[in-house]
């Protein structure tokens, strides 16, 4: 049965029996359904619109909008913008929810992952507790929660709870002194940046010294120096340039300083809290994954249970950690659309629901929905497959 | 595809079903098929469309469906209720979900036009206005500068709030929701200073705030709100029942047919009367109906006059005044074509 093919004549029968063509086929064939399957979903969508003669196309990206939204990272009033605008307001509304819920659900995740391995009796039980009642409760009651949570025991704005440092807390929101900078403000920022970089270009330089000739350099104390230091002496060379505009009371509602909705804050704790339960679940399964032997290694060389975690444990686990844990990136993200639920105003929400309504197009609001969730994931998924395979166990 | 041939399948159906009437109504051989109409409602709005305890439907809008359904099978009964937020509810009329939409819908002339619908009529005349807490001590809309303002995204009410507070130069902040319940609970929860809505739904939801009594509705209605019921584009006979299963309880208030004179009706000497009942003239066959179609709407739901005492009048806890939304021969806006 091992005669190589090349050996057999061509003929009908082989071509009938040949694997390449019998491969091509099949592929062929499944391309051809899933064309037709597209091509006639497609023609009786543009049937059926035609046929109520429901407007089509994308034109309505540049007819106003007319519609208020409260939280914007960029300008958008109902006086003159578009529902084109409208869209980038709602997709930045997701991503700045999605991305610093991910810096957040990650720090949490970990912590809670590893907690559930301590030794610690108190500390392990609280951690599986955690992460049973988080995982079990539907996200939209948990979003429900915060919601109530964050807003019903809050004073209204006339009795704001006042914080240090100038912050106010009440129904509407926390309200934080809105920063002015003034000439020469944005040196700061430079000074800032500068210092940011300087410190990676430090610590890997260090890093190499470190594998080369075994010298340890105090990253940490050259860190602060350039990233906090730096600036405060460009702040005051400068001569102070950041004033800051404090909330205050003006009718029955505060002016001024920046406003952080409850909505933004119930949807961020609900999709950190959430995601970091399971984030833990996969922190604990990678660090079981790892041999127990290679804790027992650490120890015999003299390292403490600390640097043993960090520096022979979660390398390690990581290899295991980092797949499930872009699964869980990608799920938050596309979970944040049930802030529609609590009226932050997301990509779902603004666009997806007011543009849609007041459009009707909902074919093409739907598909570019779609198309912007697909690119999002699909962005996640290749930064977090290079970072995989740095990771990854590198065989010699 | 399976749509399609579905579709095919109904109106060879419908085609050979049809008994001599002049023209057919897909959806109306769908309906009959089917044996039950499916009707948009909203989710819950006390006076319009509300399901009780034990999942009956009542209301003005609901009343509506329960006309077309009489029509239609002589009995008010077979409708089935698909409660809509407002931000879905054209999507589910366009793609075939519900056969009518009856939710304090606004008529509007790009949902008229562009969203590929036709407006049935108007069920009820009203305009939007605000509800505030006394104790803010504001009595008009215009000192609502720097407000929070609760309101339902993709209705009307969000247009005309920004158009209002743009044309007066005031600065506020709309929180939007997606279902009225959830807008109505952050008003409550002190999230906004005021909630707006159209004016009966104001009336209705400050029944259901814990303590009505501490909320008030300001004077300003901003903006003209006629509501009515919802047909789909492409399905002319269809909108002719719906828009006179509504004239029909509008004519008949003003021929002085109720519910329990209906039957006497039937005997009546007055032409008007005569051709409202069917004993007179063939007016139902041209829909694909029986002639006594309006006779049976009047029969089960009664007519206009006595759905609005009945839901949202004098008979009901919202105790709204008839207003505009009486005959034109008392003053009011609801008008009928006369059916001869």
């Amino acid at each position: 049965m091992s005669t190589p093919s090349a050996d057999v004549k061509p003929g009908k029968a082989s071509l009938l029996y040949d694997p390449t063509i019998r491969g091509y086929f099949y592929q062929i064939l499944l391309l051809a359904v899933v064309g037709f399957v597209i091509w006639s979903a497609a023609s009786n969508a543009i049937e059926n619109l035609r046929a109520q003669k429901i407007a089509s196309g994308f034109g309505f990206w540049h007819n106003a909008a007319g519609f208020d939204v409260n939280q914007k990272l960029i300008p958008f009033s109902a006086s003159g913008s578009t529902y084109g605008q409208a869209f980038w307001v709602g997709l930045l509304n997701t991503l700045l929810v999605a991305s610093i819920g991910i810096v957040l659900a990650t720090f949490l995740g970990f912590f809670v992952g590893v907690a559930r391995l301590s030794s610690n009796w108190i500390v392990s039980k609280i951690a599986m507790i955690y992460v049973e009642v988080i995982r079990n409760v539907p996200l939209l009651l948990q979003l429900f929660f915060w919601y109530n949570a964050v807003l019903k025991p809050l004073p209204n704005p006339r009795q704001s709870i006042e914080l240090p440092a100038g912050f106010l807390l009440n129904n509407r929101g926390l309200y934080v002194p809105d920063p002015q900078f003034g000439p020469g403000g944005n040196l700061i920022i430079w000074a800032l940046l500068i210092g940011l970089v300087a410190t990676f270009v430090f610590r890997s330089w260090a890093r190499k010294q470190q594998a080369a000739t075994g010298k340890q350099y105090p990253i940490g104390l050259v860190a602060f120096g350039l990233i906090i230091v730096l600036p405060l002496l460009v702040y005051f060379a400068t001569g102070r340039p950041i004033t800051f505009v404090y909330p205050e009371l003006a009718g029955f509602n505060l002016r001024g300083g920046i406003q952080i909705f409850p909505e933004f804050v119930a949807l961020l704790v609900g999709l950190t809290t959430y995601t970091a339960g399971f984030i833990a679940e996969v922190v604990r399964a990678g660090i079981l994954a790892v041999s127990k032997g290679q804790t027992e290694a650490a120890n015999a060389l003299g390292l403490r249970a600390g640097p043993t975690l960090k520096l022979v444990v979660i390398p390690q686990a990581m290899r295991v950690i980092i797949p499930p844990l872009t699964s869980n990136y990608l799920n938050l993200t596309k979970n944040s659309s049930l802030a529609v639920a609590i009226g932050y105003p997301d990509l779902v929400q603004v666009f997806t629901g007011t543009v849609l309504n007041q459009t009707g197009q909902a074919v093409e609001v739907v598909a570019i929905t779609m198309a912007v969730y697909l690119t999002i994931s699909l962005v996640t998924s290749f930064f977090m497959n290079i970072y995989n395979k740095r990771m990854a166990l590198v065989e010699r | 595809m399976i749509r399609v041939i579905g579709a095919a399948l109904i109106a060879v159906s419908a085609a050979m079903c049809a008994s001599g009437a002049l023209a057919q109504s897909p959806t109306l051989a769908q309906v009959k098929n089917r044996g039950i109409l499916h009707c948009g409602s909203g989710t819950g709005l006390a006076g319009f469309g509300i399901p009780d305890q034990q999942g009956n439907w009542s209301g003005m809008d609901v009343d509506v469906c329960r006309a077309v359904a009489s029509a239609i099978f002589n009995d008010p009964n077979k409708v089935k209720f698909i409660p809509l937020s407002a931000k879905d509810r054209f999507t589910s009329l366009q793609s075939g979900e519900v056969d009518l939409l009856s939710r304090t819908t606004t008529w509007t002339i790009s949902r008229d036009t562009a969203l590929g619908l036709n407006f049935a009529g108007v069920n009820y005349y009203d305009g939007q206005g605000f509800m505030v807490r006394k104790k803010l001590g504001v009595d008009s809309v215009l000192k609502l500068a720097g407000a929070s303002i609760c309101t339902q995204q993709g209705t009307t009410t969000e247009l005309n709030l920004a158009d209002y507070f743009r044309s007066n130069k005031i600065k506020y902040e709309v929180v939007a929701f997606a279902s009225n319940q959830e807008t109505v609970k952050a008003y409550e929860a002190g999230r906004c200073d005021a909630f707006t809505t159209d004016a009966s739904g104001l009336y209705a939801e400050r029944l259901t705030l814990s303590n009505p009594d501490d909320h008030m509705v300001l004077p300003e209605i901003i903006s003209k709100e006629p509501l009515g019921p919802v047909v789909r584009h492409g399905d002319d006979v269809w909108l002719d029942i719906v828009k006179w299963s509504l004239f029909a309880m509008v004519n008949a208030e003003e021929l002085g047919i109720t519910k329990a004179n209906a039957d006497e009706m039937l005997k009546s000497d007055n032409p008007e009367i005569k051709r409202f009942v069917g004993t007179e003239g063939k007016f139902g066959e041209p829909m694909g109906l029986t002639n006594d179609w309006a006779y049976r709407i009047v029969k089960h739901v009664g007519n206009y006059g006595e759905s609005f005492e009945r839901n949202v009048g004098s008979g009901s806890l919202l105790k709204i005044a008839r207003g505009q939304n009486a005959l034109w021969s008392k003053g009011g806006l609801q008008y009928a074509p006369p059916i001869r």
